[in-house]
């Protein structure tokens, strides 16, 4: 065992109990911080594979940029934080879909590339991976351009302002951006909110329209 | 080739020490030059003209209580600042600082390491930050932090994007993602003698997009406008206390002296510069002076900026970054492009071409940003723009100051024309 | 390759203890007198009353974050194009107007929406 073996262990532990803790973590937060963690120990992996230029796209992508849209995602929701109320109580059909995934996909791999070396001291430099990208596949590419359009259409489609109109979709925008939840009945005493309250949305409301 | 432990050690130290440094004279310095365009004196008792000041303010930091409110997810709490500061310092870890030196007959060169993906580290430290304020904001469970902190990072990820985009010309004119190869490809002189090659030259554009974005991604005034403390409460750093909001501070005060080292590396041809025909062995040594000096430029231009603009609205902002910043980082990086392989088909075309075609483009961004500026809402939330007028005839500053800009509708418009 | 990771695996090292440190003394030696007030929210002096745990925010935020990630995407594969399109002369540029020029023109599409206007 080389001390490269030793790096790759830790670090592949280190992605595996993130995402254990990714499933089992109650709080939706936590959760979506032990999905970047796993995310940054993929790269971690990537690194040790000399694969540097995809560790980096790993770490740019995945935890920059898809882990903040998780939880973005969750401040747009009403995320019930530190509650049970989501839970579907479906574990024993989790573990069995899981676990069978896994089964399936590590037997795959070893199938497919389990007699394949890789030479541990070059990885492929970014000319390569770029030649290969830009000169032979070249449509799944662009394809890939089209994957993204269909994305961001979705995004807007999911944005949309169902009057259409500007006018007073601006108020209703106002209450959800700052929104101490004055309206809802489960707030706190509306009599205290008063005062509080007149001050919160203004400022919050900066925040979202100004 | 074996390096003794030493090197890398040395490396990582004078880095770290290097750039502590420059925060805490950074910090002085602004209170010193923020007060003099305020008629007012800044620190003077600690040390010669007050330099000691951040030293004494950091000492005392430590003495102060670090409240933990009731509310906040503790853990998350404690290790937002942490984030920050620790990315903080890893970005620069490609940045060189100086040129190459020889100590005990080792030689190497003043970085933490000259990776081979070295500006997309950067990218990533930098969108590594950003989790800092969206968990400090949210940890605090508390309704200034949590919008502050949302705000902020949005701006931070906006942002993120234009600097990316605008790195992208950059790496076609050196063809390399090594942070040294950006270095040499900018050494010696640029389309004429006694100009430098420094990319900021031919690729303006993108220089000024990374500028605007440098300056908004470190969260600083006119874009500081989530953490408002003179009009807000603060943003994501409400409810931090001691240390912990010294942190966030560090980080905040770092990212400007990083954002600094990272575009005079970029743009400005990093610690190149004449060496006087030194001998070898202190051209290394020179060449941290000219990065020095460089830098040192770009921090007074924060400062500068810091004291003199007002801040902008949020609206405008997020505006400015999506609609003008990333068309135009992105267009540019066709241009670039489009032109590199241009002057590799026909090597005479070369340099007029790409003069003119820097100088149109620098009047369009000119144009775009300063049409940008003009107050679009009447009052009542409506976009009324005003119709633009005929052909754009060499767009001034004069025509933005009097508010009589045509309407950024244009710009889409626009961005065709420069498209080729 | 991996060995050129270890001065940054140092300097994160230093960064680190430079950082934990500084609040692990600060946390010694700081005074350390709390009373409800202080721990609670600060809301501008009133009585925090804001129930954050509900708090929504604004669909534009999300917004922001999935055109993040979008032109993040594109950003990491216009890097390696950068580094390549040389070899590959007008084919690659095509490639690379094409990629972009799709997503632009949804681009414009969202921004005629209104889909990046912050009320």
């Amino acid at each position: 065992m080389t001390g490269l073996d030793v790096v790759f262990v830790l670090v592949g532990l280190l992605t595996a109990a993130g995402a254990v803790l990714t499933v089992t973590s109650k709080n939706l937060v936590h959760a979506a911080l032990a999905l970047a963690v796993t995310l940054a120990g993929i790269a971690g992996v990537f690194l040790v594979l000399h694969a540097d230029f995809l560790a980096l796209v790993q770490l740019v992508v995945y935890v920059g940029a898809v882990a903040v849209l998780f939880l973005f995602g969750l401040m747009l929701t009403r995320a019930p934080i530190g509650r049970e109320a989501l839970d579907s109580q479906n574990r024993g059909l989790a573990l069995a879909v899981s676990g069978g995934l896994f089964v399936v996909l590590s037997t795959l791999i070893v199938l497919a590339f389990g007699d394949v070396r890789v030479d541990a001291m070059t990885g492929p430099g970014i000319d390569v991976i770029g030649i290969a990208i830009f000169a032979v596949w070249v449509l799944p590419f662009e394809l890939l351009s089209m994957l993204l359009l269909a994305a961001l259409i979705g995004a807007i489609v999911l944005a949309r302002r169902e009057d259409g109109e500007s006018g007073e979709e601006a108020e209703v925008t106002r209450i959800e951006v700052g929104d101490p939840p004055i309206n809802e009945s489960d707030g706190p005493p509306a009599e205290v909110a008063g005062d509080g309250q007149a001050e919160l949305p203004a400022g919050s409301g900066g925040g979202g329209q100004a | 080739m074996e390096t003794p432990l030493w090197v890398p050690l040395l490396q990582a130290t004078v880095v770290f020490t290097y750039y502590l440094l420059l925060t805490a004279l950074l910090i002085w310095a602004e209170r010193r030059v923020v007060a003099r365009m305020q008629s007012r004196l800044g620190p003077n008792r600690v040390g010669p003209f007050g330099i000691l000041q951040t030293l004494v303010d950091g000492v005392k930091m430590f003495f102060k209580e670090d409240t933990t409110p009731g509310m906040v997810n503790r853990s998350i709490f404690t290790v937002a600042p942490l984030i920050g500061v620790i990315a903080g310092f890893l970005s620069i870890a490609v940045i060189p600082i100086g040129g190459e030196v020889t100590l005990f007959g080792e030689t190497f060169t003043l970085v933490v390491a000259d990776l081979s993906i070295g500006v997309l580290w950067v990218l990533a430290m930098g969108s590594i930050h950003v989790y800092s304020v969206f968990l400090g904001g949210w940890a605090s469970n508390s309704p200034y932090p949590l919008l502050g902190g949302i705000r902020s990072s949005a701006q931070m990820v906006s942002y993120e994007i234009a600097q990316g985009l605008a790195v992208a010309s950059v790496i076609i004119y050196a063809g390399s993602l090594r942070v040294s190869d950006i270095v040499a490809g900018q050494a010696g002189s640029g389309f004429a003698d006694g100009v430098p090659g420094w990319y900021a030259i031919p690729l303006f554009p993108a220089f000024m997009v990374f500028v605007i974005g440098m300056v908004a991604e470190a969260g600083r005034p006119p874009f500081d406008l989530a953490e408002a403390e003179g009009e807000l409460v603060g943003g994501f750093n409400t409810e931090y206390s001691g240390l912990r909001f010294g942190m966030f501070m560090l980080a905040e005060f770092m990212s400007v002296v990083t954002m600094s080292a990272i575009v005079v590396t970029l743009f400005l041809g990093g610690p190149s510069g004449p060496t006087f025909g030194a001998p070898e062995a202190f051209a290394g040594l020179i060449g941290t002076g000219w990065f020095l000096l460089k830098m040192v430029v770009f921090i007074f231009f924060f400062i500068l900026l810091r004291g003199a603009l007002p801040r902008y609205r949020y609206d405008r902002l997020m505006d400015l970054g999506w609609k003008v910043l990333i068309p135009v980082a992105l267009v540019w990086t066709l241009v670039t492009a489009a032109f590199v392989i241009l002057e590799q088909e026909q090597p005479g075309l070369g340099t007029d071409l790409r003069l003119t075609l820097a100088s149109i483009a620098a009047v369009i961004v000119g144009w775009l940003l300063f049409s940008g500026r003009e107050p679009r809402d009447a009052g009542d939330g409506l976009d009324r723009h005003e119709p633009a007028p005929g052909p754009v005839a060499a767009p001034t500053t004069d025509t933005a100051d009097d508010g009589t800009t045509p309407a950024s509708d244009d710009t889409a418009d626009d961005r065709q024309e420069v498209a080729p | 390759m991996l060995s050129e990771f270890l001065p940054v695996l140092l300097l994160f090292g230093l960064a680190t203890a430079f950082a934990v440190g500084s609040i692990a003394v600060s946390s010694l030696v700081g005074p350390r007198v709390p009373n409800p007030t202080k721990l609670a929210a600060y809301e501008s002096g009133n009585e925090p009353l804001a129930d954050v745990k509900n708090t929504r925010f604004s669909v534009k935020f999300y917004m922001v974050a999935m055109l993040f990630l979008i032109f993040d995407i594109e950003a990491v594969f216009v890097y390696p194009w950068a580094v390549v399109f040389r070899e590959l002369g007008w084919f690659g540029l095509g490639q690379m107007v094409a990629f972009i020029g799709v997503l632009g023109v949804a681009f414009i599409y969202e921004i005629g929406r209104g889909g990046l206007e912050w009320d």
